[in-house]
Formats: C-alpha cells, structure tokens, sequence
C-alpha cells in the first residue's frame, strides 16, 4: 500500500502541497496568470480517446484504442520548504472537460478569468465550480481597451452568490495576480470555517 | 494505424478529437509496458502527491527498471517533487509517470504522499501562511 500521511496531525512535518485551478474561456489569459506569479511548465496528460469520446462518439464498433495528449500549464509558488502552491491552467476547450474532475479534486480553490467582452465564455467555469462547491473568485482581466466595469456590475452580470469575489485584475502583472491569490486563499478560507461551523451545528 | 490520423482534417469516426489542439497521437505505454494503471495498489496518484526517494533505498539492477524509471528516481534524488513536476522534468504523460511511479513504490524506491485534501487542513494557520507568503513574493 502506497504511504499515506492524510493525518492532520502529520501535516506539520511532512511537505503540503496546495492546488488551485485557474479556468476561464479561450485566450482570457489563464496561461499568462500562471506565468505571472509562478514559473511555468508544460504539462502533458493524456486519455484513450475511446473513453473521452464514449458520450458523444458514436465510433461504429470500431475497436482501436487511440491516446492523444491534451497540454495544460501548471507553476508552483514556494511558500517555505515543506509548502508549496501548485496552480494548474484548466484546457480552455469545452471537450477536454473530463480532464477537469481530476484536476478539481482536493483543490483548495480555482480563479475563474472573465474578459467583459465576452463574459459568457466563463459561464461553464463558473457553474463547474458553483456545483462542485468549491471555492473560487472571478478575476476580471482587463485587457487594453476593453470598457471597465465595476465588480459589482461583473456580479450581477454573472448572477453570482452574494459574497463571491470579484477582483479587477492585469494578468500580465505578477502583483494582480499575487492580489488575486491572496482573496481566492482567504476567501476559501472563510468557506472552510464556514462549513465546519455548518458541521457542528 | 496511427500514420493515417494524423493530419488532423481527416473525417472519421471520432475525427474532431484529433485536430493539432489536441496534441499529437502517441503511444506512450510503450515504456510501461502496456499497461496504463499502477501496479497491484491501483492507486491513482493525484498531480500534486509529493514523491520521495525512499530512504535507505534498494539497489535494484536496471533489468528491472527501465530509464525512464532511472529518470524519475534521479529527479527526485535531491528534493520531493510532485507527480505533475516529475512528468514535466522527465517530459513524459502523466499517466505514463503514474505507472512508472507504481512499479518504483512496490520496489520499495520511493515513497508517494498523498495531498491533504484542504478539508482537513488542521487549522487556518497553513492558509495565514500561504497569504503571508505570496504577500512576501
């Protein structure tokens, strides 16, 4: 059996590694965010398209077991030795989709990327999340010449839970994205105690 | 088989999974072997699980182990790494470095942690921590 050190009482001595998600549409900016805060690195995973496909292909009985590989980004943030920040650039199309679960599994939060002009593009993002219960905050990014908005209006427009973060971010720039993290961590934080509380009463 | 779907606008079955965006076809259980899920534990390690080489570590002679177990075992041989870090380093699929992983913990080479789901982060410390420290970036 592999080792497993999942005790809480094992965490203080043994390395923790943390995962966030960063989603969003096509070319909203998730690779540059990662880039921004973190060193970057391809990562490569890869699926039998017979099993991706199985809802949607109807491959005619042909038995051929075909792999593809489906590249996402991922960086890591040093916290201290024995803590790291993992984060994981989602693939931005609707098909790689069953690579999502495994990715959200045991995130601690993910950062949904919106461009106001075409915010629709985050919707599946954000249902994923609202579903899944897991915490996240929507960062706008402010792409040159796209009208500002306010949070507030992103909010409404996204018909998100009251209390959900909005941030106005540039992704490009390592201290928006720094600021990004920092209300995604202590926004999940206040999800976790919230739950607990939720557990005890 | 795999020569004639490569190019991406072929139509076929199943034809809109293999365009350039989703990467070129391989075989990369090639180097596991054929097989495609860790040994006997059937254990899937998530991206994050850290990995470490065993202490006091067996010498086992490379007919068992091929280079591309050569290859994760000197990866982490000075510091843990995750299962995401390995498979980047080593440029190889991650379920590709699950297997390999697999065969390198029943040998008794590494050791796999699994990542404390945040659930159970014992208490807001660790997270104060991580606020600090990316405000220190």
């Amino acid at each position: 059996m592999v080792s497993e050190r999942s005790d809480a009482a094992d965490a203080d001595t043994t390395a923790l590694a943390l995962k966030i998600l960063v989603a969003g549409g096509f070319g909203v900016g998730k690779t540059t965010l990662v880039g921004a805060v973190s060193e970057i690195r391809p990562l490569r995973t890869e699926e039998l398209l017979s099993e991706a496909g199985r809802l949607v292909d109807d491959t005619d009985g042909i038995d051929r077991k075909v792999t593809t590989t489906v590249a996402m980004d991922f960086g890591r943030i040093t916290i201290r030795s024995g803590l790291s920040l993992y984060l994981f650039g989602t693939p931005g199309q609707d098909r790689f989709w069953f690579l999502w679960d495994e990715l959200a599994q045991g995130a601690l939060g993910a950062v949904v990327l919106a461009d106001t002009r075409r915010l629709a593009d985050c919707f599946p993002a954000v249902d994923y999340f609202e579903h899944r219960h897991i915490p996240f905050v929507v960062a706008v990014n402010c792409f040159t010449g796209a009208r500002r908005h306010d949070e507030d209006s992103v909010l409404r427009a996204l018909d998100l839970d009251p209390g959900t973060p909005v941030v106005l971010c540039d992704a490009r720039d390592r201290d928006s994205g720094k600021e990004v993290l920092i209300r995604l961590v202590e926004y999940a934080g206040r999800m976790h105690t919230a739950r607990l509380l939720d557990s005890v009463r | 088989m795999t020569d004639d779907i490569t190019g991406g606008g072929r139509e076929g079955p199943g034809s809109q999974w293999y365009d350039n965006e989703a990467g070129p076809l391989v075989r990369p259980y090639a180097m596991t072997g054929g097989r495609t899920r860790p040994g006997p534990t059937g254990v899937r390690f998530d991206l994050i699980a850290l990995v470490t080489r065993a202490v006091g570590a067996p010498d086992v002679d490379d007919t068992v182990l091929g280079p591309e177990h050569r290859t994760l075992t000197d990866l982490c041989r000075t510091e843990t790494q995750s299962v995401a870090e390995l498979a980047a380093d080593a440029d190889l699929p991650v379920g590709v470095v699950r297997v390999l992983l697999g065969d390198l913990v029943e040998l008794g080479c590494v050791t796999v942690s699994r990542p404390v789901p945040p659930a159970q982060l014992p208490d807001e410390r660790i997270l104060r921590e991580v606020i600090d420290g990316l405000r220190a970036l």
